[in-house]
């Protein structure tokens, strides 16, 4: 099972002192975070993508190029990539160049974006968020699998014999997720291409998880993608520790009081009561993150946030130390324990390149710069 | 014989509240309509007012709590609606607004409804028909032709004497025709149904 750490790259002011982070700061802050997660032995740092304040995450694979320069065995992910409002054109060539510079450490995450404000800046519009998730994507895994694309669609300009560079590292994609709160069309999305479904887990009740992850396991079987406990399903979800479970309470409190999803609303006892979020010491969030797989099955990756809200950098690395050191080491041993054989891993490149049957260069060679020919007319 | 289920949901602020007096006086009249009829009724009397942290706490977090989300449920799930408030500023009160604002907006399509409302003079009487009507209007839901205003002369039998349970009795047996006009009512919606499959959202038809 992989764990790790998602972050949104908010901007927010550190209610008990005042303080707001300069956008230097919070991007500096987001890549150390990455770095101290390698560290610590986690396996997965994704980064979320915004484009409005507070928020700072706007170019998600040039921090993740960043990131894996300074790495060596972290996998690079994203949460989310918005597959609504980019190109998808764009997404195939950045992340298969991201692909390439970190050595296959590289998976992504496709979101919708919930900001009706945003599609607007990018020529699109809010209300055909699933179906601009629906042809995007499909387009994104021809760009990846077909050298060559003719393609023609409803939200951009058809392709004629366009090849997106580099081809994928060895020929074979970035594995996918799909993450959705409560749409069940996303869901089926991910069980149609037998790709990966992530539920947020951090803002909502078990039970929305619940039900989103039982409707991609039952659809994931039904596409023929292997049995409803092989779906691969990643999971979110949100802690605070220190040693003694009061300390952390007093501590987070006020962030959470002040946190701009769902602060100034339900008191933290009235939260984390009705959802995951985990407040108190590392054997509670052991506790807790343990009994997850009551309601989810057997799964293949928990990413946990620990970094919004204004909490402080140093706060959070000391929350990566205790993830690494005392946490996750326990939950890697007896999620192992508990898995089936027949349950696999989340794909990684490694994988994905055996069940290939080992890969090879892709490049595509054009045969004439000048005149533009398809690089198909060379083989 | 079914059980026909009244879902009659107050948001009168004070104890003991004018607004849940009428709304109770409303559930009477239609149940005793419809028992007339040989329907077997149950009540369903919803206090917004004891719900009120928990409905701006989902306003704020996009979900309920669980007490919150069994009304819901007992609300959009029922045969008929009774919605009585209190009217603040010319219309209804920010908490009637609030819950029914909670309300997916397909999720009383079709359903019977009866409105109420108290207010300090009756002068305040239309807005039921300017506000409260509206609202319910835009829900889709079949609204009784007499909504029901009570203001402090009724209770005190100061005005035409016995005007408001004339109106209280005719607008029971219109919602009580309502319902016994309609189907019984499948229960909440399922947010999480599927709805559609991959083909159609990906190529707009059937396999």
């Amino acid at each position: 099972m992989q764990f790790g750490v998602f972050t949104v790259g908010d901007v927010t002011v550190d209610p008990t002192n005042g303080r707001e982070p300069t956008e230097a700061e919070r991007i500096k802050a987001m890549v150390t975070i990455a770095l101290k997660a390698e560290e610590v032995g986690l396996d997965v740092f994704a980064t979320g993508e915004h484009h409005n304040p507070p928020f700072v995450p706007s170019s998600p694979t040039t921090m993740l190029g960043w990131i894996a320069a300074r790495t060596e065995r972290l996998l690079l992910s994203t949460a989310t990539t918005l597959i609504t409002t980019n190109d998808p054109v764009k997404i195939a060539e950045d992340y298969a160049m991201l692909q390439h510079l970190a050595d296959g450490r590289v998976d992504l995450m496709m979101g919708r974006g919930n900001t009706g404000p945003v599609y607007p800046w990018f020529g699109q519009d809010i209300r055909n968020g699933i179906p601009l998730a629906i042809e995007n994507y499909d387009l994104l895994r021809r760009l990846w699998r077909e050298d060559v694309v003719d393609w023609k669609g409803k939200f951009r300009t058809p392709l004629q014999s366009f090849t997106s560079t580099p081809r994928p590292l060895d020929g074979v994609p970035p594995f996918v997720w799909h993450g959705s709160i409560r749409s069940p069309e996303i869901a089926e999305q991910a069980a149609y291409y037998g790709d990966g479904f992530f539920a947020n887990h951090i803002f909502w009740p078990a039970e929305h998880t619940r039900r989103m992850v039982g409707l991609y396991r039952q659809r994931f079987e039904h596409y023929g993608h292997g049995s409803a406990d092989q779906a691969i399903v990643g999971l979110g979800g949100q802690v605070f520790m220190r040693r003694n479970s009061q300390d952390a309470v007093r501590e987070f409190r006020p962030y959470f009081d002040n946190a701009p999803v769902y602060g100034h609303g339900p008191s933290l006892e009235e939260f984390t009561a009705q959802t995951p979020l985990t407040v108190g010491s590392p054997q509670q969030v052991i506790d807790r993150t343990l009994g997850f797989r009551d309601y989810v099955g057997d799964y293949q990756r928990q990413l946990f946030l620990v970094d919004h809200a204004g909490l402080p950098l140093k706060t959070v690395l000391e929350q990566l130390d205790l993830l690494g050191e005392e946490v996750v080491p326990v939950l890697r041993k007896e999620f192992e324990s508990l898995r089936p054989a027949h349950v696999p891993l989340a794909p990684t490149h490694a994988s994905l390149l055996a069940a290939a049957g080992g890969g090879g260069d892709s490049t595509v060679h054009a045969v004439d710069d000048v005149t533009g020919r398809a690089p198909e007319a060379a083989r | 014989m079914s059980v026909r289920t009244l879902a009659v949901v107050s948001a009168g602020l004070s104890q003991p509240s004018s607004t849940r007096l009428l709304a109770d006086q409303l559930a009477a009249a239609t149940r005793d309509e419809l028992v007339r009829h040989g329907e077997q009724v149950e009540l369903r009397p919803v206090e917004l007012r004891e719900h009120a942290h928990d409905i701006v706490n989902h306003l704020l977090t996009g979900f309920p709590s669980e007490p919150l989300r069994q009304v819901l449920d007992e609300v959009t799930g029922a045969d008929g609606l009774i919605a009585v408030s209190p009217i603040f500023n010319a219309s209804y009160n920010g908490l009637f607004k609030s819950f029914f604002d909670l309300v997916d907006a397909d999720a009383l399509g079709g359903r019977a409804v009866l409105l109420g409302a108290t207010g300090g003079t009756a002068r305040h009487s239309l807005a039921l028909e300017h506000a409260l009507r509206p609202m319910f209007t835009y829900l889709r839901a079949v609204v009784a032709p007499t909504a029901v205003f009570a203001a402090p002369e009724d209770w005190s039998g100061g005005a035409v004497d016995g005007a408001l349970r004339a109106r209280i009795d005719r607008a029971g047996r219109e919602l009580a025709d309502l319902v016994r006009r309609s189907a019984p009512s499948s229960g909440p919606a399922d947010p999480f149904a599927l709805t559609t499959s991959f083909d159609q959202l990906l190529h707009g038809r059937d396999a």
